[in-house]
C-alpha cells in the first residue's frame, strides 16, 4: 500500500470536515469514518431537539459522507452504539441517580474517540487520527512526554473534555485546528467549497434532545424498568428546615438557582444533593463557596505528576474560569487535594477538575 | 488500486448483454405498455417477452408472473396480499432467518391482529420441515420460508413443506430472492403458491421484481391505481427494467449449471485456503446444501466491521451479511439463529461470489485476509 493513511473522525460538522479537506490539500492520504454512537429515534417522546445539538442523526452522516465524496476519501460508517451505551451513557444516568453531575463527553473522548476509534484506525492501516477537537498538542523532549496546550482560540478551547487522554492515545492523535479560530476555520472551509460551511455548532450534550436531562433520564429509566426508585422528597435549608417538595434529586445540580419552586426573600442556591435520602440542600449565595476539593482518578498530561505540591489554575467547569491554586497528592498517586487561593462557587461532585498553568495542560481529575 | 468483488448477494454487476437489452429499450420501446398504438404494443410485446422469459426459468406460466419494483415488494404482496385476503385470518408461520422483507411484513400481521409463529433452525441454518408442521394450527394461513438463505447460503427443504402445507391447504410463500440464477427453480415440483424474485441478484438493474403467484391464489392489492399486471400490481410498467430482468433469466436459465459448478469451485477453493491458513475460522452453516456462491466465515477475535474496512483498503468487497450502511447495532439474526455467539456472529464475513469471479482473484483475496486478520488480531485488545 501507498503512504500510511491519516484516518480522520468525521461527524458531519464544519470543524472535523475542515480538518479532512485540509490534510487532502496537503497532499496526505485520508480515511474518513463516522462513529455511529446513538440512534436518535430510539426515544421518540423526547423530540427532535430541532436539529441542533445532535449528533449521529442519518443528515449528519449524509453530510459526512458527502464530504469525503467532494474530497475524494475513501469513507465508513463505524457502529460503537453498544460500547457508547456502556462506557458513556449508562455512567451517565447512574452518576446522575447518584447526585453527581457527570460529563459524558470526557468519557466519550477517554473510551470511544480516542479509543475504539483508534482500534478502527488501526483496522484502515493508519497509526495516526485527526479530529476536529479544538485543543493543540506536541512533544516535549524536555519533559519527556506529549503536552496539551489550549487551543488558540480561548473561546473554542476542548480541553476541559480531553484532560483524561494517555500518552499513547497523544502520540498518535493530531488537532490540526488547535492553531486555528473558529471564523478561520469556517472561512478555510468555505474557501475549500465544503458543503457544510455554514452548518452551525452542535450544542449541549448529543444524545439530549434539547438539553432535557431530566426527561431524558425518565424515559431511559423507564425504558429498563427502573423507575420504581423513589423520586421525591424534601428540599431543606441548611440548618435543616424544610422548605419544598422536589420531583427527584436528579433534576438539580450543584449552584442551580431556577427551578426549586420556593418564595423566599433571598435567592436561594442548590448547594447539595443526597440520593440516599432524596434530599435536595438549599442555601445563599455564599453557602456555594468552598476553597477545598479532592478529585480521583486524575490523569496526568503534560507533566508525570504533582510532584512535592504544584501552583495551577484549576478550571471546575468548562465555563469557568480557572482559578489560581495549590495541588498536593492526597493518598495515592491518583487523587488529589486543590487548594484555591480564593473560594470556588458551586463545586460540583462528578464534574472535572482540570489543572492548567497558563496554556498548558497538566492533568485533571473527577470532583468527589 | 483494482477492486474485485465478492458480495454478489448484496447485488451483481449488469450483464453486458442484459445492459443491452436495456438501453436498446430505453432508446427505442419507450411506449407506455398500456397504450392501444403502435409504440405501446411495441412496449407490450417487450413486457410479455420478458414475462416468458422469467416464467420460462422458473418453470411457471407466463400467466403466473407479475412484475413488481424488487425482492421486498414481492415479498410484501405475497405475505400481507395472501392474508388480508382471507378474512378471519388469524395465524402466519415462517422463520427466524428471513429476510427483513419477510419478518417486517410478518410484524405489520401482528400489529393487524394475526399470530405470527416464527420457528427456529438447526445449527446449520435449516429449518426442519417438521418444525413447520408442528407449528401448523386450524387456523393458520400462510407459510412463508425462503428458498436460500441470503447470509449462509443453506437451501431449505421447500418442496417437503410444500408437501405438508398442500396437506395443511395452508398456502405457502417462498422468498428465492438468493435462489433464482444459482440454483434450478420449479415452482411447479416444487408445488408452492408464491414464489418471489428480484432481477438485480442475477445480472439484471435494480427495481424490478416479480412474484410468481399460482393460478387461482388470490391476494389483496397494498398500492391502488390502473389495472396493470392483471389488477395485482398498478402502476405504468418499468419496460427497461423488465426487459433486462428478461434477459437476464434466459442468460441464467442458459449458463446456471456450468455457471454453478465453476463458481462452486472457486467457493470451495476459498473455504479450504482460508481455513487452512488462518487459525481459528470455521464455517458458518456449512455440511448442508447451500448456493454455490456463497459462503459465511468466523474469524475468531477480529471485528467483522474492522474486516470488512481493511479488506475494502485493500480492493476486495465483501460484508458482514447484516451490513446496512450505517452499520448493524446487533450481531446478524441469522447468525444468533443458528446458535452464534455474540463476538463470533460479530466476527463473521459472507463471501458471495459471481460468475466474473477468478480462481486468480480468490487467491488474492485469500492473501489479503491472511494478512488483514494477521494485522486485526496482533492490534485487537477489546475482542
Amino acid at each position: 500500500m501507498p503512504e500510511e493513511p491519516i484516518a480522520v473522525a468525521m461527524s458531519g460538522g464544519v470543524d472535523s470536515s475542515t480538518v479532512a479537506a485540509l490534510l487532502v490539500r496537503q497532499g496526505r492520504r485520508v480515511v474518513g469514518l463516522t462513529m455511529q454512537l446513538w440512534n436518535q429515534r430510539r426515544f421518540p417522546q423526547l423530540g427532535t431537539g430541532g436539529g441542533t445539538g445532535r449528533c449521529c442523526s442519518l443528515d449528519d452522516v449524509y453530510d459526512a459522507r458527502r464530504v469525503a465524496e467532494q474530497i475524494g476519501i475513501p469513507y465508513y460508517v463505524v457502529n460503537f452504539e453498544e460500547q457508547f451505551e456502556e462506557r458513556v451513557v449508562k455512567p451517565f444516568v447512574e452518576d446522575y441517580l447518584a447526585g453527581r453531575t457527570p460529563i459524558p463527553c470526557t468519557l466519550c473522548n477517554n473510551y470511544i474517540k480516542f479509543d475504539r476509534f483508534l482500534e478502527m484506525a488501526d483496522a484502515a492501516g493508519a497509526q495516526q487520527i485527526a479530529t476536529g477537537h479544538y485543543a493543540r498538542v506536541r512533544y516535549s523532549a524536555e519533559a519527556g512526554r506529549y503536552q496539551m496546550l489550549r487551543a488558540v482560540d480561548g473561546s473554542k478551547d476542548q480541553t476541559y473534555f480531553l484532560f483524561g487522554l494517555t500518552q499513547a492515545q497523544l502520540a498518535r492523535t493530531m488537532f490540526p485546528l488547535g492553531e486555528m479560530t473558529k471564523p478561520e476555520v469556517r472561512e478555510l472551509a468555505r474557501s475549500m467549497d465544503l458543503a457544510v460551511a455554514a452548518k452551525g455548532d452542535s450544542q449541549e450534550i448529543c444524545f439530549i434532545p434539547n438539553g432535557d436531562y431530566a426527561a431524558f433520564l425518565s424515559a431511559y429509566l423507564e425504558e429498563n424498568g427502573a423507575e420504581a426508585r423513589r423520586t421525591h422528597g424534601a428540599i431543606v435549608t441548611t440548618d435543616g428546615r424544610t422548605v419544598g417538595e422536589h420531583a427527584g434529586v436528579h433534576h438539580f445540580t450543584v449552584g442551580q438557582r431556577r427551578g426549586l419552586g420556593i418564595a423566599t426573600g433571598e435567592p436561594l442556591y442548590v448547594i447539595a444533593t443526597d440520593p440516599e435520602t432524596q434530599r435536595v440542600v438549599v442555601g445563599g449565595n455564599q453557602d456555594l463557596l468552598r476553597s477545598r476539593l479532592y478529585a480521583r482518578d486524575v490523569n496526568w498530561v503534560s507533566v508525570a505528576d504533582a510532584g512535592t505540591g504544584l501552583r495551577a489554575q484549576v478550571k471546575i467547569r468548562n465555563k469557568h474560569a480557572a482559578a489560581p491554586a495549590t495541588i498536593r497528592r492526597a493518598g495515592d498517586p491518583c487523587r488529589v487535594e486543590v487548594e484555591f487561593d480564593d473560594p470556588q462557587r458551586a463545586v460540583t461532585p462528578g464534574q472535572a477538575a482540570v489543572f492548567y498553568d497558563g496554556d498548558l495542560v497538566l492533568g485533571g481529575g473527577w470532583i468527589e | 488500486m483494482q477492486y474485485v468483488y465478492f458480495d454478489h448477494n448484496a447485488t451483481t454487476p449488469v450483464d453486458a448483454r442484459v445492459l443491452e437489452t436495456v438501453v436498446a429499450c430505453l432508446d427505442r420501446t419507450f411506449g407506455n405498455a398500456s397504450s392501444i398504438h403502435y409504440f405501446g404494443q411495441a412496449a407490450k410485446q417487450r413486457l410479455e417477452q420478458a414475462r416468458r422469459q422469467v416464467a420460462a426459468l422458473i418453470q411457471a406460466s407466463p400467466a403466473e408472473v407479475i412484475f413488481s419494483s424488487g425482492g421486498t415488494e414481492s415479498d410484501n404482496m405475497a405475505v400481507l396480499g395472501a392474508v388480508r385476503a382471507r378474512t378471519g385470518a388469524r395465524h402466519v408461520i415462517t422463520t427466524a432467518i428471513e429476510h427483513p422483507a419477510v419478518l417486517a411484513a410478518c410484524s405489520q400481521l401482528e400489529r393487524e391482529g394475526v399470530e405470527v409463529t416464527r420457528v427456529p433452525v438447526n445449527g446449520s441454518g435449516v429449518v426442519e420441515a417438521d418444525s413447520i408442521r408442528r407449528a401448523l394450527r386450524p387456523d393458520t394461513v400462510l407459510v412463508s420460508v425462503m428458498h436460500a438463505n441470503n447470509e449462509l447460503g443453506t437451501i431449505q427443504p421447500i418442496a417437503e413443506i410444500a408437501e405438508i402445507a398442500r396437506e395443511a391447504a395452508v398456502l405457502f410463500h417462498v422468498d428465492g430472492v438468493q435462489a433464482l440464477g444459482k440454483i434450478p427453480v420449479d415452482v411447479r415440483a416444487l408445488g408452492i403458491d408464491f414464489y418471489s424474485v428480484s432481477g438485480h441478484k442475477l445480472y439484471a438493474p435494480k427495481g424490478v421484481g416479480a412474484l410468481y403467484a399460482r393460478k387461482g391464489t388470490r391476494t389483496a392489492a397494498l398500492t391502488f391505481g390502473g389495472h396493470h399486471e392483471r389488477d395485482r400490481r398498478p402502476g405504468t410498467e418499468n419496460v427497461p427494467g423488465i426487459a433486462g430482468f428478461g434477459a437476464a433469466a434466459e442468460l441464467a436459465a442458459g449458463h446456471l449449471a456450468a455457471d454453478a459448478a465453476r463458481i462452486a469451485s472457486l467457493r470451495d477453493r476459498l473455504e479450504r485456503a482460508v481455513l487452512d491458513r488462518i487459525p481459528q475460522t470455521g464455517v458458518n452453516g456449512g455440511g448442508v446444501p447451500r448456493t454455490p456462491n456463497t459462503t459465511n466465515i468466523y474469524f475468531d477475535g477480529i471485528d467483522g466491521e474492522a474486516l470488512v474496512i481493511a479488506l475494502d483498503l485493500r480492493g476486495f468487497a465483501v460484508s458482514t451479511g447484516s451490513a446496512c450502511s450505517s452499520g448493524a447495532v446487533t450481531p446478524s439474526h441469522v447468525l444468533t439463529a443458528i446458535g452464534l455467539r455474540p463476538e463470533r456472529a460479530r466476527a463473521s464475513i459472507r463471501f458471495s461470489l459471481g460468475i466474473s469471479n477468478t480462481a486468480e482473484q480468490v487467491d488474492a483475496l485469500v492473501n489479503a485476509l491472511e494478512a488483514s486478520v494477521t494485522h486485526l488480531r496482533r492490534i485487537s485488545v477489546h475482542a
